[in-house]
């Protein structure tokens, strides 16, 4: 029974997981922009949000309605300001200046807030659980944040494919010059790609706050959980991805049974067997 | 403006790639309803002059004209919304999109105007039959039907069509430009590029010739002798 219990946790922080990463998967897969500073961008919404529940007193779930369109808005801004102009033919040069951005954010997050563990306090959503046959139980947050996983990939998926500006996110991530003989403006189109994904970020990095302590220094981290969990998933699959993240999250969960310092070695270890027997991830999608 | 009036004209248009110079000085005036066909060797700037009038190549603001205002240097979306759309050589449709969906995304301009998807499937109907095939899964010549379709989705008033017979059978290239004269029966302009010069004299009002980044020959084809013609176009 409590290994049933370690892997429906594993699951379940896959959900976590899968949040990490779609906004970094979305991006690569709209403009072949890799954004190192992903993870520094979670914690700086941890950070927003930390803000946010100190001066307004709020739950950190409802500081989300600031957070969300603030990092939205930065992420419009950052795209139209920076990152256009790195896309080209060479992905290095977005690379380059995406670590820079890490190296930016991290110096300034730990002048403003110095180098101390912090956490969000969400009351006793941190110990809810539902109890469940067998004498297991499961918490209420990590089944709160599959859920929100389920919720955003669901909903990323319905706008790729069934909406207008889907089909333009689709179009411009073929053939960009083509996408300009639509009528595109590929600038701004860039521009809501990232806000939606340093939306989806901010959620990621509001849910990270309050399951564990952070500092600015954890955002690597965090990006390097994203982008194995796209791998292992497939790239270009967003449903691949959460599978990806449940397996990353599974490993991690195992790992850390059999001797609490190999959770992230498991993790890592799944993944190079993964990359290994099968590099083009579970659900890659064929191009 | 009268009908007859002139709706695209280039005064002294140059483009660059880089350091390499493209286009030199080049002139022309194209009327309303007027379809101009421009001919050329491969590498003779033709595809360079569709893209500098289209915003992807760009060009000086005076440069161009659109029906009277000056477009040059506009990005291809503000150009676009204006009422100028191209079919881009090699066809280019979306290889994640559906027939229905490429179609679609032409219009994203929102232009209006006579061009919805019923009446695309009215000049194509096979392309409704297969709505929901892979874009990239139809024949070659089904391809350029979308990638004609979906640039009339934009509701242009001048359409650029860049080499659409390339790599096509001979009975499908006739049967697309019997729907482009159909098309453009509605007072659409047309701007066709073409390597098959005998084509490009058979479906046009009149013709310009470009040979390194230069107009060499202009003329209505009737006017247009053999020999000038040759000499033109290969500058011998």
């Amino acid at each position: 029974m409590d290994l049933v219990a370690t892997v429906l946790d594993g699951i379940l922080l896959g959900g976590l997981y899968a949040l990490f990463a779609s906004g970094l998967s979305l991006i690569f897969g709209v403009m072949r922009l890799v954004n190192t500073a992903h993870g520094d961008l979670i914690v700086l919404s941890a950070f927003i949000a930390l803000v946010v529940t100190d001066r307004l007193g709020v739950h950190p779930l409802v500081s989300l309605v600031l957070v969300v369109p603030l990092m939205a808005l930065l992420g419009y801004g950052l795209q139209r300001g920076i990152f256009n102009r790195t896309l080209g033919s060479d992905i290095l040069p977005s690379v380059l200046v995406s670590f820079g951005l890490t190296v930016l954010l991290q110096n300034a997050l730990l002048q403003i807030f110095s180098a101390d563990s912090r956490r969000l306090q969400a009351g006793n959503l941190e110990t809810l659980h539902i109890d469940l046959p067998g004498g297991m139980a499961v918490g209420v947050l990590p089944c709160l944040m599959f859920i929100v996983a389920l919720i955003v990939i669901g909903g990323l998926q319905l706008l790729l494919y069934h909406t207008e500006l889907g089909r333009a996110f689709r179009s411009v991530s073929d053939d960009q010059e083509t996408a300009q003989l639509m009528g595109i403006n590929n600038a701004h189109l860039f521009g809501l790609a990232m806000a939606l994904s340093l939306a989806i970020v901010s959620v990621a990095g509001v849910f990270l706050g309050i399951r564990t302590n952070f500092d600015p220094s954890i955002g690597p981290t965090r990006l390097i959980f994203a982008f194995e969990a796209i791998i292992i998933g497939g790239l270009g699959d967003l449903w691949g991805t959460l599978v990806g993240g449940v397996i990353l999250g599974v490993a991690q969960t195992l790992g850390a049974r059999i001797n609490p310092g190999y959770q992230i070695l498991a993790g890592h270890l799944v993944f190079l067997a993964i990359l290994t027997l099968r590099p083009q991830g579970f659900f890659a999608k064929l191009r | 403006m009268q009908s007859n009036g002139t709706l695209l004209e280039a005064r002294g248009l140059t483009a660059f790639y880089g350091d390499f110079q493209a286009l030199f000085d080049i002139d022309f005036r194209i009327k309303r309803n007027e379809t101009v066909a421009i001919i050329g060797s491969n590498g003779a700037g033709k595809s360079t002059l569709l893209k500098s009038i289209i915003g992807l190549v760009r060009a000086k603001a005076e440069a161009i004209y659109f029906d009277g205002k000056a477009i040059g240097g506009n990005p291809a979306y503000r150009i676009i919304a204006q009422g100028i759309s191209m079919v881009p050589e090699g066809r280019r449709l979306f290889p994640s999109l559906s027939v229905e969906e490429n179609l679609s995304i032409g219009a994203y301009s929102k232009r209006q105007g006579p061009w919805n998807l019923e009446a695309v499937y009215a000049v194509f109907p096979m392309l409704k039959e297969k709505h929901n095939v892979a874009a990239t899964a139809l024949s070659g010549g089904q391809q350029q039907m979308v990638a004609i379709g979906r640039a009339l989705m934009a509701n242009p008033r001048l359409l650029l069509c860049d080499e659409i017979s390339l790599g096509l059978a001979p009975v499908i290239i006739k049967e697309i430009y019997a729907q482009l004269e159909r098309i453009t029966a509605n007072g659409t302009t047309l701007i066709v590029v073409e390597q098959d010069i005998k084509q490009a004299m058979a479906v046009s009002d009149r013709v310009y010739c470009v040979r390194e980044g230069r107009v060499v020959l202009e003329g209505r084809p009737p006017d247009l002798g053999r020999e000038e013609i040759t000499k033109a176009y290969f500058g011998m």
